[in-house]
């Protein structure tokens, strides 16, 4: 019988509150149809899923999709291909703002660092269609001015097609993820610099410690964390190549460098029309994701104590 | 202010620091202005190349082209509208939710928290989330499927959460017990104190939204297309672009041409309020990573 006033304070509390959940609530709907029913939605990578049927009742397969999956070379491209285009990413692309940042932070005139930071955050705010769009114009082997310096500087042939030619691919990439991003990859960086006590440097100068030094010894200590918890959520992005980069990179010429999972799950899914195969290329690539990013999220704990979750 | 030894090799790496700099300044502007000086040339004559620093023949062929053709009004109407609509509906709904979150009293607080944190971490993937939109809510070739879809997004939330909880709570208290209730408290005293962090994510929604192509390829269709889908379809296939300029009777003008100057048409509202905006784009990291 206790439960009856229980009740009644938890109706009274929603009728009380009915304005804040008239707020809330909206947006709770929302995430069950595009994020939860989605999630259900990944069942069809069991089943052999046609439109009519829908995700309920469409027929099971078990394993079969993936089976068919692991015995598919143009996956195992796929797969290769990610890791491929990730880990050159990491290794050139990660650093990068670190860098940037650090450099930033030396620049002895204010305003100049200003600038700078500000002109370079600028490319972030664009799309990759447009992105790929200037690599066009400039790469052009006729008419490309970035083409003809590099033919100048003896780096490429005269007849070298940049956009069509598979080896400069993985170049291209690594360049234009940086280009785009550096800037703004740098803001967080630099937001932990700032944090940094100013007396820290201070003591250091009076104990002799070159600019270097300083580096070294406060700046990237203090940059530690930061850098360790971006460095999670990479590995777990390893799996993620950038779609949109891919896509709008990838052209008869270039296709098989560009064949990346998202982009495969999205050609055997939604351009050849079957579902529930894309789907498992897609839910692969998830699971292989959370597990990435579980393992660098617990050695990084163990190691540094620094962690996620 | 912190005094630097002024040793020679400091003073070097100062130098040497500034040209580095100069140098990404240089490398990140450079593609910019090739595009706008290679738009504004003769398209027969930048067919030859080497437009390096000006536009060797002066000329607007390219934007005469571009501007006739209607499928490229059609697009700048389409994206004008859903970057507007979008950004203003997805605020308040993002923005609504935020607020309900940030009230600790609130029922049922814990259970949506974490529903919306399990969707940063796991999704259903593209294929699952089209069925949904196209085959389950027939919204493909709608236009409502540019808006809704994008209501709400779990990392703009979170960027707004952080903000109101961090506000006062005295005046929403004193309104309360002269008997304002929670929807006037949010639109009457809470919107307009956090017009900065507003600023912020509407800056997020209306450049995605001008940038966005996916969800048009995806769901769009001929009469919905936007201006970075066309943008894409030029630069995808160069026949798309001699069809057009055929069409209108430019048969000589280069289909390279063309596309310049719809990518300056797209770039250019980013290119021309960045710098009235730019700090409150840097503000949504600030607000963000405190929370880590």
């Amino acid at each position: 019988m206790s439960s009856i006033p229980a009740k009644h304070r938890l109706r009274n509390r929603i009728w009380q509150q009915r304005y804040l959940l008239i707020l809330t609530l909206p947006v709770v709907l929302w995430m069950i149809v595009f994020n939860y029913i989605p999630m259900y939605g990944l069942i069809i990578a069991f089943q052999e899923y046609t439109p009519f049927q829908g995700f309920i009742h469409s027929p099971w397969l078990g394993f079969g999709n993936f089976r068919e999956l692991f015995a598919d070379p143009t996956f195992r491209d796929s797969l290769y291909n990610t890791f491929k285009i990730s880990i050159a990413k990491l290794v050139f692309g990660f650093p990068a703002p670190i860098i940037l940042a650090l450099l930033l932070n030396e620049l002895v005139f204010k305003r100049f660092k200003r600038i700078v930071q500000s002109l370079t955050y600028l490319p972030y705010f664009v799309s990759w269609v447009l992105v790929v769009g200037f690599m066009y114009t400039l790469l052009d082997p006729d008419t490309g001015v970035i083409s003809k310096l590099l033919v100048n500087l003896g780096i490429i042939g005269s007849d070298t097609m940049l956009m069509g030619d598979s080896h400069s691919f993985l170049v291209l990439v690594v360049f234009t993820e940086i280009w785009k991003n550096i800037g703004w990859n740098s803001i967080i960086y630099l937001a932990a610099i700032a944090g940094i006590d100013p007396q820290l440097y201070e003591a250091a100068v009076v104990d002799g410690a070159n600019r270097f030094r300083r580096v070294w010894h406060i700046t990237l200590p203090a940059l530690k964390p930061t850098i360790i918890i971006l460095l999670i959520l990479s590995i777990g992005g390893l799996v993620n190549s950038n779609f949109d980069q891919m896509f709008m990179m990838q052209n008869s010429l270039t296709q098989d460098a560009a064949n990346v999972l998202s982009v495969y799950s999205y050609k055997m899914g939604l351009v050849a029309g079957r579902f529930s195969y894309g789907t498992a290329i897609g839910l692969f690539q998830s699971i292989v994701a959370f597990v990435l990013m579980y393992i660098a999220n617990f050695t990084s704990n163990k190691i540094t104590k620094e962690s996620l979750f | 202010m912190l005094t630097h030894s002024r040793s020679l090799g400091s003073r070097a790496f100062d130098v040497f620091n500034i040209i580095l700099m100069l140098a990404l300044c240089l490398i990140t502007l450079y593609p910019f202005y090739n595009i706008l000086i290679t738009s504004f040339n003769d398209p027969a004559d930048a067919a030859r190349g080497g437009i390096t620093f000006w536009p060797r023949v002066f000329s607007i062929d390219n934007y005469r082209i571009v501007f006739q053709d209607e499928n490229m009004l059609r697009a700048f109407i389409v994206t004008l509208a859903r970057t507007i609509l979008g950004t203003a509906t997805a605020v308040l709904f993002t923005g609504a939710f935020a607020y309900g979150i940030s009230k600790t009293e609130l029922v049922g607080r814990r259970v949506f928290l974490i529903m919306a944190i399990v969707t940063m971490y796991f999704s259903g993937g593209i294929i699952p989330y089209y069925l949904v939109v196209a085959k389950y809510l027939h919204l493909k070739g709608h236009f409502l499927v540019y808006i809704i879809p994008n209501l709400f997004n779990v990392f703009n939330a979170i960027i707004m959460l952080t903000f109101f909880k961090a506000l006062p709570k005295e005046i929403e208290e004193s309104a309360k017990i002269d008997g304002a209730n929670d929807l006037r408290i949010f639109f009457q005293l809470v919107l307009p104190v956090s017009k900065p962090v507003l600023a912020t994510i509407a800056l997020y929604n209306a450049v995605f939204h001008w940038n966005s192509w996916y969800d048009a390829m995806l769901f769009g269709g001929d009469k919905l297309l936007t201006l970075q889908q066309i943008l894409m379809q030029i630069i995808s296939s160069n026949s798309n672009v001699s069809q057009l300029a055929s069409q209108l009777g430019y048969g000589a003008v280069s289909a390279a041409s063309l596309k310049l100057a719809t990518m300056v048409i797209t770039t250019l509202p980013i290119v021309f309020t960045y710098p009235f905006v730019q700090k409150y784009f840097v503000q949504g990291v600030m607000i963000g990573s405190v929370k880590g």
